[in-house]
C-alpha cells in the first residue's frame, strides 16, 4: 500500500483494503502512538490527521467513556446467566464459505507445526504443564452449531467441535475462584475472559471446524469458542492458557473495545 | 404565582426533552459509525457525520449514551403516567381526527394557538417517536445481549432481523427529528415553550 493512499482518504479502496490498511498501520505504531491513534480514530481520515495535527481531543471525555466501559463490564457480568444457552442451529444453516476475520490479512495466518506443538498451561492451576494435540484430542469432545457475532455487527453460523472448557479447567486443577483466564496466541493476539464464561457449558476449546481439523484461517491449532461472547473475545491459534487474578487485558480491549464483550 | 399546570411545558418535560434530544443524537451519530463497520445495505454514512472516530470509539459513545437515553426515558414515561400528563395530552387519539388534522396541517389551516393542547397529528407524532425509541432500546438489547434475552430475541425474529428493526426504527426517528425541527422553527412559540415553559 503506497503512502499516497494514506494521505488521501478519498482514494477509492475496497472496504476490505481499507480495513487491512488500518490494521497494518496500527500494528506498525509503537504503543504511545497507538493510544494517540485510538483518540484520533483509526480510520483513513484519522490516519491522515495523525500526520499533521496536534492532540486537541478531550482527555476528560475519553476517561469518562473508559469509566463507563468498565461500569458496563460489571453490568454485563451481573446480567450473565451461566445457565442461559446461546441458540443452536441445524447443520443446514451453517454459512459457507465462512468469513475469515483477523487483525491481519489471510496471507498472514500463522503456521503452527502440529507435531511439535505443545499447549502451555500455567498460572493458578494445580497441574501446570504442556499438552500435545493428541492429548487434547483424547479428551471428551463436543460439537456445536452456533452463531458467531462480530463486534462490527455481522454474524455467521458455524460448527465447532472440541473439549468443553470447564472439563479442561477441572482437568488441570484450575483455581475456579480466580477472576480471569488468559490466552496467548501464535499470531501475537492475546485475550482474557471472566471465569463464569470460561465455565459456561457452551464454551469449548475448539479443535475442529465443520467436522474437520481446525483450518489455519479459523485458528489452528485451537480456538476458544464462546457463543456467549463477541468474535474478538474468541482467541484463535492459542499457544498458552493461564489462570490469574491480575487483569490480562486483550489485543482490542487495550485499544478501546469493551472487555466483557458478551452477548 | 403560577402553578405547574399553567406552563405549556412543565420543567420536568423540558428537562427530559432536552436530555432525550442529546441522548438520541449521540446514539444515532455513534450508531452510524457502528453501522459503517459492517453496512447492512449498499451505502455508508459519511464519516464526518458520525461520532467516535472509529468503531471502538463509536461503541464507547453508544454504550455510554444508552444510559442517558434509557434512564431519562424511564423518568419521562413514569412522570407522564404519574402526573396524568400522558392522559391529558395524548388521549383521546382518534384516527378520524388524525386524518382531519393532517389534512388541515397540509393546507396550512392548523393553528397552534393553545400550546397546552396537541392536535391529533402532534399526538400521533410524539407517541410514535416514543414507540420508536422503545423499539430502538428493545432491538438494541437483542443486539447487545442476544443470548441473555431469549424472549426479546424471539420477538425481534432473531439476531439478524433485530439489526434490521434497529436500523428501520432509527430511520423513523430521523424522519421524526427532521419534521419536528422544521415544525419547531415554523412555529417558534413551541420552541420557546420547550425552553422557557411558556
Amino acid at each position: 500500500m503506497s503512502p499516497n493512499n494514506v494521505m488521501r482518504p478519498q482514494t477509492r479502496l475496497s472496504r476490505g483494503d481499507q480495513r487491512e490498511l488500518v490494521k497494518d498501520a496500527s500494528r506498525l505504531l509503537p504503543a504511545p502512538a497507538r493510544r494517540l491513534f485510538l483518540r484520533r480514530g483509526a480510520t483513513l481520515g484519522g490516519l491522515a490527521m495523525l500526520t499533521g495535527c496536534s492532540v486537541t481531543d478531550s482527555k476528560t471525555a475519553e476517561s469518562m467513556l473508559m469509566a463507563v466501559s468498565r461500569f458496563n463490564d460489571r453490568v454485563q457480568a451481573w446480567l450473565f446467566d451461566p445457565k442461559q444457552l446461546a441458540p443452536t442451529y441445524p447443520a443446514s444453516s451453517i454459512q459457507r464459505p465462512f468469513p475469515f476475520n483477523a487483525y491481519y490479512g489471510i496471507d498472514k495466518v500463522p503456521f503452527v507445526d502440529a507435531q511439535s506443538f505443545r499447549l502451555k498451561v500455567g498460572g493458578r492451576v494445580r497441574q501446570p504443564g504442556s499438552w500435545s494435540l493428541e492429548q487434547l484430542a483424547s479428551l471428551p469432545q463436543e460439537q456445536q452449531v452456533t452463531r458467531l457475532i462480530c463486534v462490527e455487527g455481522w454474524s455467521a453460523i458455524g460448527q465447532w467441535g472440541g473439549v468443553p472448557f470447564a472439563l479442561f479447567l477441572n482437568r488441570v486443577g484450575a483455581d475456579l475462584t480466580a477472576k480471569y483466564v488468559g490466552f496467548k496466541c501464535a499470531d501475537d493476539y492475546y485475550q482474557s475472559i471472566d471465569m463464569p464464561t470460561a465455565l459456561h457449558p457452551q464454551t469449548i476449546l475448539a479443535l475442529t471446524f465443520g467436522g474437520r481439523t481446525l483450518p489455519p484461517p479459523f485458528g489452528f491449532p485451537m480456538k476458544l469458542r464462546m457463543p456467549t461472547k463477541l468474535g474478538y473475545k474468541n482467541p484463535k491459534h492459542i499457544v498458552e492458557i493461564f489462570v490469574t487474578n491480575d487483569y490480562p487485558g486483550g489485543y482490542w480491549e487495550d485499544q478501546g473495545y469493551n472487555w466483557f464483550g458478551g452477548s | 404565582m403560577s402553578t405547574p399546570t399553567d406552563a405549556a411545558q412543565p420543567a420536568w418535560v423540558r428537562t427530559t426533552h432536552w436530555l432525550n434530544a442529546l441522548g438520541a443524537i449521540l446514539m444515532v451519530l455513534s450508531g452510524w459509525r457502528i453501522y459503517n463497520a459492517s453496512p447492512l445495505f449498499q451505502f455508508r454514512f459519511p464519516d464526518s457525520f458520525t461520532l467516535g472516530g472509529w468503531l471502538a470509539g463509536a461503541l464507547m459513545w453508544h454504550f455510554a449514551a444508552m444510559w442517558l437515553l434509557v434512564v431519562n426515558g424511564i423518568v419521562y414515561l413514569v412522570l407522564n403516567v404519574l402526573t396524568g400528563r400522558a392522559r391529558r395530552r395524548f388521549l383521546p387519539l382518534s384516527p378520524r381526527q388524525f386524518v382531519a388534522d393532517l389534512d388541515a396541517a397540509l393546507h396550512g389551516h392548523l393553528s397552534h394557538d393553545d400550546l397546552t393542547r396537541y392536535n391529533a397529528v402532534q399526538k400521533a407524532a410524539y407517541v410514535g417517536a416514543t414507540v420508536l425509541l422503545v423499539l430502538m432500546v428493545l432491538s438494541g438489547l437483542v443486539l447487545w445481549k442476544s443470548v441473555q434475552f431469549p424472549l426479546l430475541r424471539m420477538l425481534m425474529g432473531g439476531y439478524e432481523s433485530a439489526r434490521v428493526v434497529h436500523f428501520l426504527a432509527m430511520c423513523g426517528l430521523v424522519v421524526f427529528f427532521v419534521v419536528h425541527v422544521v415544525m419547531a422553527v415554523r412555529v417558534p412559540r413551541t420552541l420557546r415553550a420547550m425552553i422557557l415553559g411558556r
